[in-house]
């Protein structure tokens, strides 16, 4: 273990994970509101950049009430439980390729665990307890109606969430999220001379639009945000929180979308792949530099197209959000087990099938 | 009459309407003018017919109100109050004016009760105060308005 390159890379991606947050709140706000013809916060700083900063400082000047109808202990630890398995997810996902620096052998993944994606599902569903333990400790009916829903919802997408990655285990034969990063560098087919690579979306087309569609159910995002609904709930499980502990809860969602967007990118878009040009201009740029720089290069590159498909995917969440109103209970209900649930065992059979012959 | 539509067999995929409604959204965020007014800086133009804070016409910089009552009188919200004295130059004018803003309507039936064109309601509709104040009669004989 080189300890001071993995506390470097711990912190690389604890402190990217939490400047997605203002960044995120920024993006939702002033994007939902010029999807709805309106400017949104434009006064502090240039843009409204520095809103997102002077939210952070109110959160954190606002007074912190000890409710006494609710269960203190279970009240405090519920934001923690929402968003300390958010970060932890992060810990497996690769965001560039190795390389060798200065005679040592960097991998650019906080933990290249064997069992990688179910540790992802495994730390993921944790997140769902906080919401669960704050409506209960919240002691009010609305906020424990949110978190059954949560967890109903939770129990109900998980399952088609699980199913759909399943294909993509399948296709790669590995569990570790590294090997299915690289797996997917592999060519697929040739058109016109030009090769495409093997990415998941590609052979598994109907997986990536379940597990997309899971994907939202379980970052709790419109359309399947029913554990907040504020129309009927309030505001769902975190109604009673205020201050720090809410901006907590508040950040487990950012976070999750981030983590989120990044599975959906690792599993289904070529995690730290070259998006198409890229190789073209690491050639044209640094082909003729030594070997080192090269290759910090390519590092360099590869980031960058992992950090624009997770860009891209959290645009996505946030764009869905403000089109697409919520669904009913009994919709989503009917949704998650009639039709997900099927359509994913389809895709695994299909899979199973397609690489028992040897076409994927 | 409920008229039910049919909808298309396509809509069965659910994803194609979302699609639909994605590109929709990014129509507006992209091309479509915000209708925000950007406010300390741009106001709204009103027409002079627009019910805003009241004056009192003056000719001469004497008050055109002669202290008749009549529009305390025909006052719904009950909210101006008029002390009517005797003056040299005016056998009856209005000694105090008060016009509680607070719970004034902005109907306008002053304005139209007035027999001396005094009253009037400008369009000046930024009102705000940091305290509960009557509009005296100095404040209210400013000309706002072109009425
Ligand atoms: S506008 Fe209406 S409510 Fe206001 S002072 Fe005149 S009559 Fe009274
Ligand atoms: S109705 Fe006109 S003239 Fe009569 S008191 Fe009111 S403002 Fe004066």
């Amino acid at each position: 273990m080189d300890f001071p390159i993995l506390w470097m890379k711990i912190a690389v991606v604890l402190v990217g994970l939490l400047a997605t947050v203002p960044i995120m709140l920024f993006v939702e706000r002033r994007g939902s509101a010029l999807m709805q013809d309106r400017l949104g916060p434009n006064r502090i700083g240039p843009f409204g950049l520095l809103q997102a900063a002077l939210d952070v400082v109110k959160f954190l000047f606002k007074e912190d009430r000890a409710l006494r109808h609710t269960n203190q202990a279970y009240f405090t630890l519920a934001p923690w439980i929402a968003v300390v398995p958010a970060f932890m997810t992060f810990a497996v996902i690769p965001f560039a390729s190795s390389m060798d620096w200065d005679g040592r052998h960097v991998s650019f993944q906080i933990a290249n665990l064997d069992v990688g994606i179910l540790y992802c599902f495994a730390i993921a569903s944790l997140g769902v307890y906080g919401i669960i333990i704050a409506g209960w400790a919240s002691n009010n009916k609305y906020s424990l109606m949110g978190s059954l829903r949560s967890s109903a919802q939770m129990i109900s997408y998980e399952l088609s969430m699980g199913l759909s990655v399943i294909g993509i285990i399948l296709s790669f034969s590995s569990l570790k999220l590294g090997d299915i990063a690289l797996g997917q560098g592999q060519a697929f087919f040739t058109v016109f001379g030009h090769t495409i690579p093997k990415w998941g979306v590609l052979i598994q087309p109907l997986g990536f639009i379940l597990f997309l569609i899971s994907v939202f159910a379980e970052t709790n995002r419109l359309p399947f945000d029913l554990p907040e609904g504020e129309s009927e709930l309030v505001a769902g499980y975190h109604l009673e929180y205020g201050s720090m502990k809410f901006a907590l809860f508040f950040m487990a969602e950012y976070i999750n979308m981030a983590v989120a967007s990044a599975l959906v990118t690792t599993l289904f878009f070529g995690g730290w792949q070259m998006l198409p040009g890229f190789p073209y201009l690491h050639h044209v740029l640094f082909g003729s530099a030594e070997f080192q720089t090269q290759e910090i290069a390519r590092v360099g590159f590869e980031a960058l197209s992992f950090l624009s498909k997770i860009a891209f995917f959290m645009w996505l969440f946030v764009w869905v959000r403000w089109t697409i109103p919520r669904f009913r209970f009994d919709q989503l209900m009917h949704f998650g087990w009639k039709v997900m649930f099927p359509l994913s065992l389809l895709n695994v059979v299909l899979t199973a099938y397609l690489v028992m012959k040897g076409v994927l | 009459m409920l008229i039910k539509r049919k909808a298309p067999w396509w809509n069965v995929f659910y994803l194609i309407e979302v699609i639909s409604g994605l590109l929709i959204t990014m129509k507006h965020f992209l091309f479509k003018k915000t209708a925000t007014l950007q406010f300390p800086e741009e106001r709204r133009e009103y027409s002079d017919r627009y019910r805003g804070l009241h004056y009192i016409k003056t000719v001469n910089n004497v008050e055109n109100c002669t202290a008749c009552m009549l529009c305390p009188t025909v006052c719904p919200a009950e909210c101006i109050h008029i002390v009517a004295e005797e003056r040299a130059d005016k056998e009856k004018y209005p000694a105090r004016f008060e016009i509680d803003l607070l719970r004034c309507c902005f109907c306008g039936m002053c304005e139209e009760a007035c027999p001396k064109d005094a009253i009037k309601l400008s369009n000046i509709y930024e009102m705000a105060q940091v305290e509960r104040i009557v509009l005296e009669k100095d404040v209210l004989l400013d000309q706002r308005g072109g009425k």
